[in-house]
């Protein structure tokens, strides 16, 4: 349980939960942009059930996005990151148990809050149902694709807005197959198929993530 | 050959090379640019569904086609900086970066002039545009990173790994958005087929095609030039450059 990965895990989730505001902003941003976006659309039920999906969707990922923009900051700032660039373990490992950390404490809770959304947007229980798997498939892939980005810019103070410039294009194949998902439920069809690729999009960022964001901390912070 | 190429990874050489190649560059592609030109616009039939419309097809389609390649043409020099630090392959895609982008955007506008009397529309959802537009995006996104970190060296590095990360994306971006839109085809967009092109059309398009290869070569060539004067400002060869002209 002393291993580096556990070490930085547990600090990172300390981190997180000592600092309540942080923790709740994603969520709090989350629910105010699928609110504010019935109000533009004019509140009529029949139509927030249609863009309700994408509408949800597009607020989870920009909640996510704007997570992600302080993830190594903080740690470049007061030398953290250096220290674990020095570290014996591979950088790697600890990224990912940074990465694993910041997907529990922001992307564990807008999972639990978008079905609660899901129904404000006037959505059916079975296409929430949906709307919860893809969202809970989808926001590890914005952790690692978001993570990526925001080590490119580790060293800008203000990058919100580069940050997502970077990441949202690389989030679209995502975004479509959930959204897609979603559609084929609301439409009574087969889901497999798109669940399977939104697994797929998974496993490989999963897979190419870590390392591209080991190299780019390497590269921005290193030296 | 082999020791002619490590030459060209020396800026001093380089701006030599690029000097040299530069109007030879330049008067092919006005030459074939204005021959595809005179061939797409007086040569080639109108055509028997579309008129004289489908004629911005010759701007438009050598376009989506630079603007590809030059994408992978900034990654592939991403890769070689990369791989074997060569500073001039980094200074290659920041340099073809502000073109591909202006590629993609003339693609963009003509593809969205053709559209509005052949769909109806200024802007559909069609597939290839909206592939087209996350590749602006794309594109925008590595002169926005390369401009906002202040290191050099850091931020032509940075900017290769978000050009490799995207020429791994840009398969899986365009194949998803494909599904996307066969699945949500609405009857007011007609697949835009070729179908087997004649030779009368193909000409011109080809001749466009090499012209715009060309003419990206050529500004390539003068925006390195540039910025090798940009970034060796304080080496000697360059101030006496400077004082002899």
């Amino acid at each position: 349980m002393n291993s580096p990965f556990m070490a930085l895990l547990r600090r990172d989730l300390l981190l997180a939960f000592r600092n309540p505001g942080d923790l709740a902003t994603p969520v709090i941003f989350f629910i105010v942009t699928v609110t504010l976006f019935s109000f533009a659309a004019g509140g009529d039920l029949e139509m927030l059930s249609t863009i309700g999906p994408g509408v949800v969707w597009s607020a989870a990922l920009l909640s996510a996005m704007l997570s992600l923009d302080g993830i190594f900051r903080d740690d470049y700032e007061d030398g953290t990151l250096e220290q674990m660039l020095l570290a014996p373990s591979a950088l790697t490992v600890l990224v990912f148990a940074k990465l694993l950390a910041h997907w529990l404490s922001t992307g564990l809770p807008l999972i639990a809050v978008s079905p609660v959304l899901g129904i404000l947007m006037n959505l059916d229980s079975d296409v929430i149902l949906i709307l919860v798997v893809t969202i809970a498939l989808s926001t590890p892939v914005f952790s690692l694709v978001g993570a990526f980005g925001a080590a490119l810019v580790v060293t800008q103070r203000k990058a919100g807005i580069l940050l997502s410039l970077l990441t949202l294009p690389l989030c679209i194949p995502v975004l479509i197959f959930s959204v897609l998902a979603v559609a084929a439920t609301a439409s009574q069809q087969p889901v497999g198929g798109h669940l399977s690729l939104l697994c797929a999009f998974l496993v490989f960022s999963l897979t190419v993530a870590p390392f591209a964001v080991a190299g780019s901390l390497r590269l921005m912070a290193g030296d | 050959m082999f020791l002619w190429f490590h030459r060209l990874g020396s800026a001093r050489y380089f701006f030599d090379f690029a000097r040299r190649l530069t109007p030879w560059l330049g008067s092919l592609a006005a030459v074939t640019v204005i021959t595809g030109l005179y061939l797409g616009l007086f040569v080639a039939p109108p055509d028997y569904q579309q008129g004289d419309g489908y004629r911005i097809m010759f701007v438009h389609v050598p376009s989506a086609w630079m603007s590809m390649f030059i994408y992978v043409f900034m990654a592939v020099n991403a890769a070689v900086g990369l791989i074997w630090r060569i500073k001039i392959a980094h200074l290659l895609s920041t340099a073809a970066a502000i073109v591909g982008a202006s590629f993609t955007f003339i693609t963009l506008a003509t593809g969205s002039i053709w559209g509005k009397p052949m769909w109806g529309a200024w802007w559909a959802w069609d597939a290839r545009l909206t592939s087209e537009l996350i590749l602006l995006f794309l594109y925008l996104g590595f002169i926005a990173l390369q401009s906002a970190i202040q290191d050099r060296s850091k931020a032509q590095q940075a900017g290769a790994i978000l050009l490799l990360a995207g020429v791994v994306n840009i398969p899986i971006i365009h194949y998803s958005v494909l599904w996307w839109h066969t699945l949500h085809q609405t009857a007011s967009i007609t697949k835009f087929g070729m179908p087997s092109i004649h030779s009368s059309m193909l000409a011109p398009l080809l001749f466009m095609w090499v012209g715009f290869m060309f003419f990206f070569f050529y500004l390539l060539m003068l925006r390195s030039r540039a910025l090798i004067l940009e970034y060796e400002r304080s080496s000697r060869w360059v101030q006496e450059a400077g004082a002899v002209k």
